[in-house]
């Protein structure tokens, strides 16, 4: 039996914690140890999402876990929000990214965009599991470039008639509720939040086959044909491009410290192996190649988990920017793909079993990398921050 | 020098027959002790209670009552703690069995004193008695010095192997009134008929997920009697936690701690956890298809291959030593 | 039902011991102490018997350190409803101190159980449960594996060497809690979050030294560098031939 994952922590930030902190993420670690990692490895080479894990976490609390109590969320700070993706990231990229849909790109834009009477119906039954939801930005041809979307959504007497198509939607083909961002008029201006039954005639979702990243998760194509939602669908509060946006950058917050979830496991994993596999007579962890590897992962993480720490305190202040959050998310997911792939490697043959985690995190990796803003815009966004000159087209 | 060390040494029997462990209590007891009393409760005369003067037992007593046919937590402490306050015992002694483990603070709290329990080793210092225990897992060992006018300690099972110093072992029946107990043993439900307890067994052969499936099982319980009933079967965690095996076999930190003399661990790869709970086994074999398993760090002899093809030879082997 | 729990601080089980520079204590230096696995097992039957019963309170006692304010969050968290800190710094090695203390505190309180877990997983006492009931005068079953109560009497099912004991005894009583009981609940987070809230009432109590006296902490003895006797069934025989002459215990 694998002996308790114990985290990495080489600069005491679990002293910069406060207690409710570190209990959160004793839980979340705890249940990762008892209930994910043992299913995992057969999840992703089956390329289903373990899907009977969702009311354990549900009674966790771990939907929407910043959100207020009010609406049965857990209220805790954005450190402690931090600290439960990290866990769950630790465990797996994929299961992770479902927890994000859920709290940070669904419950969050009814949260902050939604009438009193969405909040009410909707959250709760989020956060307890009963409803799953999916958020549909992304289109086939428009990644990078959200404003340029073609879902439509034309006003009628009685409410809206959505059309248009998504991709790469987390979630898509288990949720009951998808919140589709679809333009009423012309241009970028235009875009509002809708809030969609996926039992919606003329709605449909359809899993995408052939993945190597993100294997234990559903990633789905959405097709959305003359689907009529009434007046109040509406997410009343949400206009322009700014709104999803807001989504994005709140899920990309969980994202840089679940990236540093993900180095943490490969490097725990790599520095175990390395100290107990013998080679020439010696564990490999005595050669001067692989001490170079795990110096350099380790100074990576330490960096990033000081990184996170002062986003989240200066998001709990009020005060972070999208700039900061994509600082976080392109160093964060840029050196947890490093360490993941010099884990591999130091893990040898070993390291292409799925027993292993290294090569698993690796693949996921790939797609954080690519998801929620690619690596490449994050540093557009950062180079127009500096410079204020826009590189994007 | 000190007044005659006289000791109480608490003896167990199962069914009106002496359980084996009482040896192993006397025989600790003898190494303080200048003199030892060994009492059992019992209903009636205890089958093998003659023996004990074999393992240095001055008298044997018995202490009587209806209700002591089976444990009875609140009587056997009433009667012990009164016979241990009746007399100038140092010491009260009990072993650190399941009933020990029960009865042994009930005795200590009646007397006022605290309890020095699951000791490996005793000495005499002076007028105390010093005792060395295993804690945080056997992951240290910790001294304690004992001084209370009578002192209470219980002795790990498997550890004071029981040594013949012959004494008188006069043997006595006191019949003894206690009130009712208010705790009553209404059944004991036996384990498979036969099975060897793991914490009592000279020797345990211990299976983990090496095994693949429960019913490979099969391989370890054919070794365990090749034995001819000596061992007995364990489980790691990870197998017990599967269901493949029931807790009461389970070997480690969160199952039992076993000290046979013979310990062979199979397809185990030797969890902290599991270390815990056999380390201190006189002689440790693993049998592993991993040779960098953590077990073998702590086994004696090891054998790195198929357990499906050692196993089933070693259990030839030790057929045809014993015939 | 009314409940109280007995709980513990105790270092983590993953913990690597070293030893203190006085050589009697555990150096505590990066040392992760968490709520004493046994007494999860205590915490959770109790939330559980409040639940059925549909109302009552469970308070959770524990002896130790200002530290261990946080572990009675964490009983707190897990849905106790107030707890109370007996506060020193030397936690005795003599168990019967620390049954004194605790039933001085539990005294008078009315309790329909009193729950602890089995044994603490540092010192190994198994004592201060059994010790509490005899002096508050109530009855004790301890290492319970099985539980069954109706109104004010309980059944409790106990691993004994080769079978299981069935144990009848009334309410009130004292408890000790083994493994397989039940499966205790993680804190949830919202649990987390409401357990600043609850009452938490820190006592300081000065102890007596007992009549158990620590004299040394030291490492086990290393154990004699093993070695591979060979490979695959081929090895058999030497390991037999081994057993017999070098190791004798054959």
């Amino acid at each position: 039996m694998a002996p308790k994952y114990q985290g990495v922590d080489f600069y005491d930030i679990d002293g910069l914690l406060n207690e409710e902190e570190r209990a959160v993420r004793d839980t979340v670690r705890a249940w990762v140890d008892d209930h994910l990692m043992p299913v995992i490895g057969e999840a992703y080479i089956a390329g289903k999402f373990p899907k009977q894990l969702v009311p354990g976490m549900a009674e966790l609390g771990l939907f929407g876990a910043n959100l207020p109590e009010e609406y049965g969320c857990a209220g805790l700070n954005n450190v402690a929000y931090g600290l439960i993706m990290q866990e769950l990231e630790r465990g797996d990229s994929g299961v992770r990214s479902f927890a994000s849909v859920q709290g940070a790109l669904v419950m969050y834009p009814i949260y902050a965009f939604g009438s009193e009477e969405q909040k009410k119906k909707w959250l709760p039954q989020m956060a307890s599991g009963k409803v799953i939801g999916c958020f549909g930005l992304t289109e086939p041809d428009y990644g990078s470039n959200p404003a340029g979307m073609i879902t439509v959504a034309k006003e009628t007497k009685d409410g809206w008639v959505l059309n248009g198509a998504k991709m790469w939607i987390t979630n898509g083909s288990t949720a009951q509720v998808a919140v589709v961002w679809a333009k009423t008029a012309k241009d970028a201006d235009s875009i509002r939040g809708f809030v969609v039954p996926t039992d919606a005639k003329g709605f449909s979702a359809k899993d995408q086959k052939g993945k190597l990243s993100l294997r234990a998760s559903d990633t789905s194509e959405l097709v959305l044909q003359d689907v009529h939602v009434p007046k109040d669908a509406v997410l009343p509060a949400s206009g322009g491009l700014k709104s999803p946006l807001m989504c994005l950058t709140a899920a990309r917050y969980g994202i840089a410290w679940g990236a540093v979830g993900a180095a943490m496991a490969c490097y725990d994993e790599a520095v175990s192996y390395a100290k107990t596999r013998v080679m020439f007579g010696k564990p490999i962890g005595g050669f001067q190649l692989q001490q170079l590897r795990l110096a350099e992962m380790l100074s990576e993480i330490t960096k990033a988990q000081l990184l996170c720490l002062q986003l989240g305190r200066l998001k709990d202040a009020g005060k972070s920017t999208p700039q900061q959050v994509s600082l976080a998310k392109r160093n964060n997911v840029s050196m947890a793909t490093d360490i993941a792939r010099e884990a591999r490697r130091l893990l040898g043959a070993n390291g292409i079993l799925v027993e292993y985690q290294s090569m698993r995190h690796l693949a996921n990796l790939e797609s954080v990398y690519t998801y929620e803003g690619t690596h490449d815009i994050h540093t557009l966004i950062l180079g127009q921050e500096i410079t204020g000159l826009s590189a994007f087209n | 020098m000190s007044a005659t060390r006289l000791i109480l040494a608490v003896c167990e029997h199962r069914d009106g027959t002496l359980r084996k462990i009482s040896h192993e209590v006397v025989t600790g007891a003898r190494r303080i002790g200048e003199a030892v009393e060994a009492v059992v409760c019992a209903a009636g005369p205890v089958q093998g209670a003659d023996q004990l003067g074999r393992f240095g037992a001055d008298t044997v007593v018995t202490l009587t009552n209806a209700s002591f046919a089976r444990y009875a937590p609140e009587g056997y402490a009433q009667a012990i703690a009164e016979r241990a306050k009746a007399g100038g015992y140092s010491a009260v002694i009990f072993a650190a069995s399941a009933t020990g483990k029960d009865l042994a603070p009930r005795v200590a709290a009646k007397l006022g004193v605290g309890l020095a329990a699951d000791c490996t080793d005793l000495a005499a210092d002076g007028g105390a008695i010093v005792a060395t225990r295993p804690v945080y897992a056997g992951k240290a060992l910790l001294k304690v010095k004992v001084a209370t006018t009578r002192a209470v300690l219980s002795l790990r099972p498997n550890v004071f192997t029981p040594v013949e110093r012959p004494k008188a072992g006069t043997t006595e029946t006191v019949a003894v009134s206690v009130p009712a107990g208010r705790v009553v043993v209404r059944e004991v439900k036996a384990a498979e008929a036969g099975a060897l307890d793991v914490a009592e067994a000279q020797i345990v052969i211990s299976g983990g997920r090496g095994l693949k499936e429960p019913a490979n099982f099969k391989v370890i319980e054919e070794l365990a009697r090749a034995f001819g009933g000596q061992a007995a079967v364990g489980a790691s965690r990870a197998v017990v936690d599967a269901g493949w095996r029931a807790h009461a076999d389970q070997v480690g930190q969160t199952g039992k701690t076993v000290s046979p003399t013979l310990y062979i661990a199979v397809g185990i790869s030797g969890a902290i956890q599991h270390l815990a709970g056999m380390r201190t086994s006189k002689v440790i074999v693993a049998i592993n298809k991993d040779k960098d398993a953590p077990i073998f760090k702590v086994a004696d002899y090891g054998v790195v291959g198929d357990l499906f093809e050692v196993v089933p030879k070693l259990t030839e082997e030790i057929k045809k030593l014993h015939g | 039902m009314k409940i109280a729990v007995c709980i513990k601080r105790v270092p983590d089980s993953e913990t690597r011991v070293k030893i203190g520079s006085d050589g009697k204590r555990l150096d505590e230096a990066g040392v992760k102490f968490v709520l004493n696995p046994y007494d999860e097992f205590a915490v959770e039957e109790a939330l559980q018997r409040k639940e059925k019963a549909g109302s009552g309170e469970v308070a959770v006692m524990c002896l130790g350190p200002a530290a261990a304010a946080e572990t009675i969050r964490t009983a707190l968290a897990m849905g106790a409803d107030r707890g109370v800190l007996l506060q020193t710094d030397a936690i005795p090695a003599d168990g019967f101190v620390t049954a004194q203390a605790l039933a001085a505190e539990l005294q008078g309180g009315a309790w329909d159980l009193i729950l602890f877990g089995k044994m603490a997983i540092d010192d190994y006492n198994q004592q201060v449960g059994p010790m509490v009931a005899e002096l508050l005068g109530l009855p004790c079953v301890t290492a319970v594996a099985h539980l069954e109560i109706d109104g004010t009497k309980g059944i409790a099912e106990r691993e004994i060497e080769g079978g299981v004991e069935v144990v009848e005894f009334p309410l009130p009583a004292v408890l000790t809690a083994d493994k397989g009981l039940n499966e205790p609940r993680y804190p949830a987070l919202k649990g987390i979050m409401a357990a600043k809230k609850k009452a938490l009432e820190v006592k300081p109590v000065q102890l007596g030294p007992g009549g158990i006296e620590v004299l040394a902490l030291t490492p086990p003895p290393e154990r004699k560098e093993g070695k591979i006797v060979g490979e695959g069934a081929g090895a058999v025989a030497e390991l037999v031939r081994l057993l017999r002459e070098e190791a004798k215990v054959l």
